[in-house]
């Protein structure tokens, strides 16, 4: 099931890990994919840091959050249908207990200037992680990567940080791309042979 | 019939927010707030600052959120469920096909091509938090918040050089951004 240097997690690994993450990640889809890749690809070699790239490309064209997206193709990709299960519970049984208690408990919670401190400083701690998940991406792209490679980096950055682009169209557009990039070789490979 | 209402309304949710987080927010508004009167505009509104105080997805969030206020726990269940049964079925398909195709060279090619962009998408995203960290807004303008950014750069010395482990380190700074804070209050 699994080729090179990665080998499967059992499902309580899966189950536990996912857990953690899910539980200790605040801000959108991107962070628990940069947590994610950290833990799955980077700690435990579970999976390919490529195939974590290609999950978090899928999950954002895709309808529905971010994170359960990227625990679905994860979970399936390392431990089949049963994988699934185990990650999407994981990740959905954090925010489904929390939330629950606060819907009861909500005036406490949104006044609470400790908790609000907490948050300031974990803030801190997240972007130094996703920034050490960037380096690691950064570099890979220029150092395996071609000239191409860098330029879609580069353009892609721009269009979501300057022309604040959306992510999704972003994904899309770089999708047809590729495909266009195919047919070419493919076209250039066929007047080769003649 | 109310359960089967949450359901409905939040397979919508899940099945058009394409892209995630804050895209989900017009339509998680147009259903609970517009169509159905379950949250009032103010009560969506401290929906949304509860989102994103705590951990998890802001559609599985609202979900619970709304789902547990309607009809209990029952209530949240059959929510979430619903809020994430478009992608179990979609996204899971795709995880199939991407098992049985993803090695062939064309596929490989288009994907490999897509990597680079996940890559600027979520350096997109770390600047946001950053500056969001760097800087507080207070009545009199921006001030640059010393404390979270000393702390944000020597987390990413743990991380990085030290190889800490990432979760541990947020929460660390959670912890002494919080024990700083209330020492100098005293």
């Amino acid at each position: 099931m699994k080729t090179g240097s990665t080998k499967a997690p059992s499902l309580a690994q899966l189950f536990t890990s996912t857990l953690i993450i899910s539980a200790c990640t605040f801000g959108g889809g991107f962070v628990i994919a940069s947590l994610m890749k950290k833990d799955f690809v980077d700690k435990h070699h579970w999976m390919e840091e490529s195939e974590m790239m290609d999950f978090v490309a899928i999950a954002q064209s895709c309808p529905g959050a971010i994170a359960v997206n990227t625990a679905i193709l994860s979970g399936y990709q390392m431990r089949g249908v049963p994988g699934i299960a185990v990650a999407v519970c994981a990740t959905i049984l954090p925010p489904l207990v929390i939330l629950s208690l606060i819907s009861v408990f909500y005036n406490a919670f949104a006044s609470s200037t400790v908790l609000a401190l907490l948050l300031k400083g974990m803030q801190a701690g997240i972007a130094a992680v996703i920034l050490d998940v960037v380096l690691s991406l950064g570099e890979t792209v220029i150092q395996k990567g071609g000239a191409v490679d860098v330029a879609v980096m580069i353009l892609a950055f721009a269009a979501c940080w300057f022309l604040k682009l959306s992510a999704t169209w972003i994904i899309l557009a770089i999708l047809l791309f590729g495909i266009v990039r195919v047919l070419i070789q493919n076209g250039s490979k066929k007047e080769a042979s003649k | 019939m109310t359960l089967l209402q949450l359901f409905i309304s939040f397979f919508q949710v899940g099945l058009f927010s394409v892209g995630g987080g804050y895209a989900a927010v017009p339509l998680i508004q147009d259903q609970i707030v517009d169509s159905f009167h379950w949250l009032t505009v103010r009560e969506f509104s401290d929906l949304l600052t509860i989102a994103e105080m705590t951990p998890g997805p802001i559609a599985v969030n609202s979900a619970t959120f709304v789902g547990t206020r309607i009809a209990g726990f029952p209530g949240a269940l059959i929510a979430t469920l619903g809020c994430i049964l478009p992608s179990l079925l979609l996204v899971s398909a795709l995880g199939v096909a991407y098992r049985k195709y993803g090695r062939l060279y064309a596929v490989q090619t288009v994907l490999a091509t897509m990597r680079p962009a996940v890559a600027a998408l979520i350096a997109s995203a770390f600047l946001t938090i950053l500056l969001n960290v760097v800087f507080v807004s207070e009545p009199a303008g921006q001030k640059v918040d010393v404390l979270a950014t000393v702390l944000f750069v020597g987390a990413l010395v743990a991380i990085r050089v030290r190889k800490k482990n990432a979760i541990l380190t947020m929460l660390a700074c959670g912890v002494l951004y919080t024990l700083s804070h209330l020492l100098i209050q005293f």
